[in-house]
């Protein structure tokens, strides 16, 4: 399986990276509630199910999302096991650019975020055999890396991180391949969710997440009232928790 | 805020949950949402579900494109860092049955490590951080005694690590939150069975309605 993943040519990964470029991310694809348009024809590789999912095509497209997923995971585990440097170029290629994009939405400026998102990087090489799959996909663990990181640099505070400690990312006696495909399957589901977000409420919960306004600027943005704001973000995320669910 | 089903009856919202996975929280509510995760498994499992949700957010979201030559100054870092030595653990590594391990961090140790200030009518309090915005104190009420009524600037979060307090109707119990804010005029009770001990994170300061404790304040820090 290593070997594998490991062989995935580099150039298909600089294509996917600026196709996602190309698309001007998450805001730009799906305007409103209704189903998402289809993938453009190039767009074959493990990204293709990508916050396009349809109800009826779930079974496909899910598949297509735990295999990238997996592939991912596969990399992370070929850098824990032997410092596998092509598996953590592609690593690079496709979620550096992601954590610095993140990094300068959250208040970063372009050279401070180029410095953390390297980091960010140093911190996913190092770590990688704590990487756990059966609780979670390669992005959420350099999501929660990467946060971690904005918080040290640019707010300057700590984040305190609840007890047992281990249970946040620590090795656990070998995860079963079901928890595994259980952790794709949820990630696989939100996205579909995701993608069947009114524009509205996917906006206000990026807006929260990225920490580029605080509610009450974005009360003063969109002209909505903080009590409005609050409760269409807290539907929005029951929403995307109840559907990322509906594999259970 | 009353959510029933499973471990703590007063739960965390979900905007102050959402604000923790994100990483825009203040330290101080940072560290009673870390508190009460660590008492609570339901809270760690819609913890794990927020950080799920930013992490599709995170991958679906935009690219900032890499300086030439990043992956290289990537790797010369890797090369370049060295294994940290294995630390020694210090006191705040013992178990301990009131404070769990975030606020151990704080306190450097254990509830008897807390260095308690008295702030009148046999309460007491510690702060464990504090910035212009907000702050984060461990307040002890004895048995069936009354916290001064007060009023407040800004989101005030109380966590019960040991024993009860009754606010109104409401009773709260470790792991429990109580969740107030600028408009909330509340008197917390601590209930006769023990001294109750809380975690309390607060925007701006404290103010107390009663005459006496408004002159104080400036000296009780509270």
């Amino acid at each position: 399986m290593l070997t594998e993943i490991s062989s995935v040519p580099a150039p298909r990964f600089a294509a996917l990276r600026s196709f996602h470029t190309a698309r001007g991310g998450i805001l730009a694809i799906d305007d409103h509630d209704s189903p998402a348009p289809d993938a453009p024809a190039e767009d074959t590789g493990p990204e293709t199910a990508r916050g396009r999912v349809r109800r009826a095509e779930l079974g496909t497209s899910d598949a297509a999302a735990g295999i990238e997923a997996a592939i991912w995971a596969g990399h992370v585990a070929a850098v824990a096991e032997a410092g596998d440097h092509a598996a953590f170029a592609a690593l690079f290629a496709h979620f550096a650019p992601r954590v610095k994009a993140f990094l300068m939405r959250g208040g970063a400026n372009e050279a401070q975020a180029e410095e953390c998102a390297q980091d960010v990087m140093v911190t996913v090489w190092r770590k990688a055999e704590l990487f756990d799959p059966a609780r979670a996909t390669v992005a959420t663990w350099i999501f929660t890396i990467a946060r971690n990181r904005r918080i040290d640099v640019v707010r300057k505070e700590n984040r305190p991180e609840p007890e047992p400690e281990d249970l946040s990312w620590g090795p656990e006696a070998e995860p079963g391949p079901a928890e595994q495909v259980a952790t794709r399957q949820e990630s696989a589901l939100l996205r579909a969710a995701m993608s069947r977000l009114p524009k509205a409420q996917k906006d206000l919960i990026e807006r929260a997440y990225f920490g580029d306004l605080s509610h009450s600027e974005i009360s003063r943005a969109t002209g909505l009232p903080l009590g409005t704001i609050k409760s269409r973000i807290r539907l929005a995320l029951e929403r995307l928790r109840r559907e990322m669910k509906m594999g259970d | 805020m009353r959510d029933v089903g499973g471990g703590a009856t007063h739960q965390l919202s979900e905007e102050i949950l959402a604000g923790y996975a994100a990483g825009t929280l203040p330290e101080a509510f940072s560290a009673v949402v870390a508190t009460q995760a660590s008492i609570c498994a339901e809270t760690r499992e819609r913890l794990r579900e927020l950080e799920v949700i930013g992490g599709a957010l995170f991958e679906l979201g935009g690219s900032a494109e890499m300086r030439l030559g990043a992956l290289e100054a990537t790797m010369a870092k890797i090369a370049a860092v060295k294994a940290a030595p294995p630390v020694a653990p210090g006191p705040e590594a013992a178990p301990d049955p009131v404070l769990p391990k975030p606020l151990r961090a704080y306190v450097g140790g254990g509830i008897d490590a807390v260095k308690w200030r008295p702030i009148g009518m046999g309460a007491k309090q510690a702060i464990l951080h504090e910035t212009t915005d907000s702050s984060l104190r461990l307040l002890q009420i004895p048995a069936g005694c009354e916290l001064p009524d007060h009023g407040h600037q800004g989101v005030e979060m109380t966590l019960v690590l040991q024993g009860a307090f009754l606010d109104g109707a409401d009773r709260y119990a470790r792991g429990d939150v109580d969740l107030a804010d600028e408009e909330t005029e509340h008197r917390p009770i601590a209930d006769v069975s023990e001294d109750c001990v809380c975690l309390v994170a607060c925007e701006g300061r404290l103010k107390f309605s009663g005459l006496l404790p408004k002159l104080a304040q400036p000296f009780l820090r509270i």
